[in-house]
């Protein structure tokens, strides 16, 4: 079996004029978390439609566990375990009741039934819940219903739209924890527009805007590409600023050496290397050579929000602000 | 074939789970009995077939009722989209909803018995006519529910699909009483696709296949567009 668990070719949708996907191409490895970044509108929940044959493509294609989306619908529909926006689920009925009308949905009979059922309401954690009606629950409970109809039939890949929005800190977490655990053995493709969610979450990003998808990489190495780390230097004052900005400035691979506002009895810099390379072992090292005393010495991206911002409204990245 | 059941169940239970069967089920029970009761007693003789007439027409009004929500309230709520992204077939859905609705409508029909054998028991019945009745009240009931679901799937307000699905269902039942107003060539294709000619006829106890002919010809008719419908998303 391929390693790829959905290769899209230029993928592309139109809605009457309005063109909601244009060629978008991305590949999704076996066992990856991949979160689908962008503002509301981008294009993120008509990709998951067309990948869980809700909508067809206008032109491009994309496969899913080896099965074209539009020839092979019922094989693709098989592989995927489907969460769509904002969690509908049929609230009169009993937790349990729905799971049993899931897994019936998914071809499951007598003994298996049970067992899936029981299963899913462990990895979802809904024991407590299980005998309630769905239009009883919180928020985060009905989430959880939601992510173990998804599961009931082990699918090997997991496409939750907007998993974790409206939901409370507390909540959030919880299904965050779920969907990382579900995520060891599972490939998952999640949506979001919140950023701080893809770091803590995802392996790799898809950022789209306007249709495109315009960035594709770890969260890490994008806010490394992003824009030139920085590096904060405190030393405790020892009346010689001079000195320590010297010692910065001889270091190899340091741009720029600036004197900026520290605490009290603190001489704090701001150093901006020339490449991307980590320089904090030089510093430390420069501070000892130069009899320094270092009190702390922090490496800072540039987060997610500004590369974020930055690709969906205009402006090409790496103009960060140093 | 598995899902369609399994979609037939959960809709029929759904019923229950709520309301709606009950309120439906009392209304419909509650008014063919009042109406039916009034006059059997002036008619001196023990014939069910005017409980058989108001059953239909009491049925034009409560199947659009049973249907509206079955596919516009799923559209509204989204939870039409998880249903469609499992492995079935869009006819599935369509006619596991249709069975699920005609579930109900069968229990309806059921809950007409006691009647009839309250009739009986005051004299002879043809029990003939009445097997040919309730075929009559089935058909044509199952006609004006897939009718139901069409309109259902053209909407995402359940009060529209009510709305639409009444306008349709009266139009046919109607148009049977215009006839005398029409030229004839064009009377008799009224006439034909009457739907209170064609179960007026099976409830005088003649069982005539053109008649479950034409009702299974536009159950058909309307499933098929209602599947159309829902496969128009793809494109849209």
């Amino acid at each position: 079996m391929s390693d790829l668990v959905i290769e899209a070719k230029d993928l592309t949708k139109h809605y009457g004029d309005f063109v909601a996907i244009d060629k978008l191409n991305f590949e999704v490895k076996r066992g990856e978390i991949v979160g689908l970044l962008g503002p509301n509108g981008a294009g993120k929940s008509t990709t998951m439609k067309i990948l869980t044959c809700y909508a067809a493509p206008t032109e491009g294609s994309a496969k899913v566990n080896g099965y074209d989306v539009f020839e092979n619908a019922l094989q693709v529909r098989e592989a995927i375990g489907y969460l769509p926006e904002s969690t509908p689920l049929y609230t009169e009925m009993l937790v349990y009741e729905y799971l049993e009308f899931a897994a019936e949905m998914r071809g499951l009979k007598g003994e298996a039934i049970k067992r899936q059922i029981k299963r899913s309401v462990e990895e979802t954690s809904l024991g407590e819940v299980v005998g309630k009606e769905i239009r009883a629950l919180s928020k985060g409970y009905r989430q959880r219903v939601g992510l173990a109809q998804a599961l009931i039939h082990e699918p090997p890949l997991l496409i939750l739209d907007e998993p974790m929005s409206g939901l409370d800190p507390n909540q959030a977490i919880e299904v965050r924890d779920v969907i990382k655990a579900i995520g060891k053995e599972r490939t998952v493709v999640l949506s979001t527009h919140n950023l701080a969610e893809v770091q803590v979450t995802c392996d790799r990003v898809l950022i789209i805007a306007r249709g495109k998808i315009v960035a594709d990489d770890t969260p890490q190495s994008l806010s490394d590409r992003a824009g030139r780390a920085r590096f904060l230097v405190s030393f405790a004052d020892q009346g010689d600023a001079a000195n320590a900005q010297a010692q910065l400035e001889k270091i190899a691979g340091v741009d720029v050496v600036r004197s900026i506002e520290g605490a009290r009895n603190e001489r704090s810099f701001e150093v901006i290397p020339s490449g991307g390379e980590d320089l904090r072992a030089n510093i430390f090292r420069a501070a000892v050579d130069g009899n320094l005393t270092l009190l702390s010495l922090n490496r800072e991206g540039q987060n997610l929000e500004e590369i974020f911002r930055q690709l969906t409204v205009g402006g090409a990245p790496g103009q960060g602000k140093a | 074939m598995t899902n369609t059941l399994t979609i037939a169940k959960r809709e029929f239970r759904s019923y229950f789970n709520g309301p709606a069967a009950y309120i439906v089920g009392s209304l419909f029970l509650l008014v063919v009995a009042i109406l039916f009761w009034n006059t059997f007693f002036l008619e001196q003789s023990a014939s069910v077939r005017n409980l058989f007439a108001l059953a239909y027409g009491v049925s034009v009004f409560v199947a659009p009722a049973i249907t509206m929500g079955l596919i516009a309230e799923e559209r509204r709520n989204g939870t039409l989209e998880l249903l469609i992204t499992y492995p079935v077939r869009d006819a599935e859905v369509v006619i596991g909803k249709y069975l699920g609705a005609l579930g109900l409508y069968t229990v309806l029909l059921a809950l007409t018995v006691p009647q009839v054998f309250a009739v009986g028991s005051m004299g002879q019945l043809d029990m003939g006519a009445v097997w040919a009745g309730y075929l009559g009240l089935f058909l044509s009931g199952g006609a004006i529910l897939a009718i139901g679901v069409l309109a259902s799937s053209w909407t995402s307000n359940q009060l529209i699909a009510l709305i639409v699905a009444l306008s349709i269902g009266l139009f046919f039942a109607l148009i049977g009483q215009l006839l005398i107003f029409l030229p004839d060539g064009v009377a008799s294709i009224f006439e034909w696709l009457s739907f209170g000619y064609h179960e007026n006829n099976l409830e005088r106890g003649v069982i005539d296949t053109r008649d479950v002919f034409f009702f299974v010809s536009v159950i058909a008719l309307c499933l098929t567009l209602a599947f159309r419908s829902l496969e128009s998303r793809l494109w849209k």
